[in-house]
């Protein structure tokens, strides 16, 4: 499948008014409207983090798509928000796809998806770990890598630590 | 240096006195033979990793003058058996120099242990973060005396690239055990390990502590 097509494929599918189950969309269907980044190793599309478990769900169980791969799930901290970054891979169809979704700063939440793919279970508690995103939904969200003492999210742009750190 | 020639004269004399004697351990007596001349006489000029000690040539043999301490140290030297910790990208370069491209064997680094009770030598090979530094040290405590540390590359030397901006990097590996020899590099070339094993190996023939060494240089 090339890049286009995946592209409409993802658009009928996000089509407001839409399910998954619902009938395909005529193919003179508009232009997509949405927020596709160009430029990129993949097709990457930016949504609306309250829309994400759908998605999600759809993105895997729709055969013609099929991401039963989530080979990448980080979060990136751009000091007026955050953005989570999921890097999806269908193993039937070989194709790749790339969702964002932005996150309010000082109260970032979204679904957990890890009863859709099971390995985002560790990246989610690791995300929470240093950027302390609330994936809402997980099974086991605490701490990863850092004691369960911690205090603060190592790294997130404004993370101080007068004793360990050394400011350039 | 004419003591070198002469000390194979009693080579063919010793030799059968030997196997006469103990007719069943032929093998192990005609290898003393083949050893007697690496133990060369050793003077202030003589090359590093020779045998400590002078061979005064007598009729029938020789006898060799040296020191029990200087002879340990030789020995010590020579078989520094490392323990396997590497904790991120150094010790790929480690394990090049232990692989058969630069093979650390040749200079008596072979036996790599997997237990700290075993080893002699620890090479901190990469970035030691506040979590592993208790391992670390857990690690040194449980080798047997004498031991030697080497830290390898800048993240062990001093936190290297992680120096600034990090939450989780102990900047430098002697904040958390004592090291005899530092090596520069991210991550330094497998000669530069080998350079830091040679330089250890020379430290431990000299026999000087830590201390010594560091009012000799003062």
């Amino acid at each position: 499948m090339s890049p286009e097509e995946l592209k409409n494929k993802v658009a009928n599918l996000l089509a407001p008014g839409q399910t998954g189950d619902a009938a395909p969309v005529p193919a003179d269907a508009a232009p997509s409207p949405l927020p596709w980044e160009e430029g990129a190793q993949w097709p990457a599309l930016m949504i609306d983090p309250t829309q994400w478990l759908t998605v999600a769900r759809q993105l895997r169980s729709t055969p013609s798509l099929a991401f039963d791969f989530l080979f990448c799930l980080t979060c990136i901290d751009w000091k007026t928000h955050f953005t989570m970054v999921y890097h999806l891979r269908s193993t039937t169809h070989h194709h790749t796809l790339v969702i964002k979704a932005k996150l309010d700063r000082a109260d970032p939440v979204i679904a957990s998806v890890t009863p859709i793919w099971h390995t985002a279970e560790f990246h989610e508690r690791e995300v929470y770990d240093l950027f302390g995103v609330q994936f809402e939904g997980h099974p086991d969200l605490r701490r990863l890598f850092l004691t369960d003492e911690w205090i603060g999210y190592p790294l997130r742009k404004d993370y101080e630590d007068p004793v360990n750190m050394i400011k350039l | 240096m004419d003591v070198k020639p002469t000390i194979q004269q009693p080579d063919p004399q010793s030799s059968p006195a030997m196997s006469s004697t103990s007719p069943g351990t032929t093998a192990a007596a005609s290898t003393v033979p083949a050893s007697t001349p690496a133990i060369s006489p050793a003077s202030p000029s003589s090359p590093a990793g020779t045998f400590p000690g002078q061979v005064h040539p007598t009729p029938g043999g020789g006898i060799v003058i040296s020191s029990i301490d200087e002879v340990i140290n030789w020995a010590r030297s020579n078989s520094l058996w490392p323990l396997v910790f590497g904790t991120s990208c150094c010790a790929i370069e480690m394990m090049s120099t232990a692989g058969p491209k630069y093979d650390w064997s040749r200079f008596g680094f072979e036996v790599a242990r997997a237990t700290p009770r075993q080893a002699d030598v620890i090479i901190i090979a990469g970035t030691i973060v506040n979590k592993m530094a208790p391992v670390l040290k857990r690690l040194y405590d449980q080798m047997a005396d004498p031991k030697y540390v080497i830290a390898m590359g800048a993240c062990a030397t001093s936190g290297g690239p992680f120096f600034y901006n990090t939450y989780s990097v102990v900047k430098g590996a002697d904040h958390v055990i004592p090291v005899d020899v530092y090596i520069a590099g991210c991550p330094p070339r497998p000669e530069a390990l080998l350079h830091a094993l040679i330089t250890l190996q020379e430290k431990i023939r000299s026999g000087a502590t830590r201390e010594q060494i560091k009012t000799n240089a003062e």
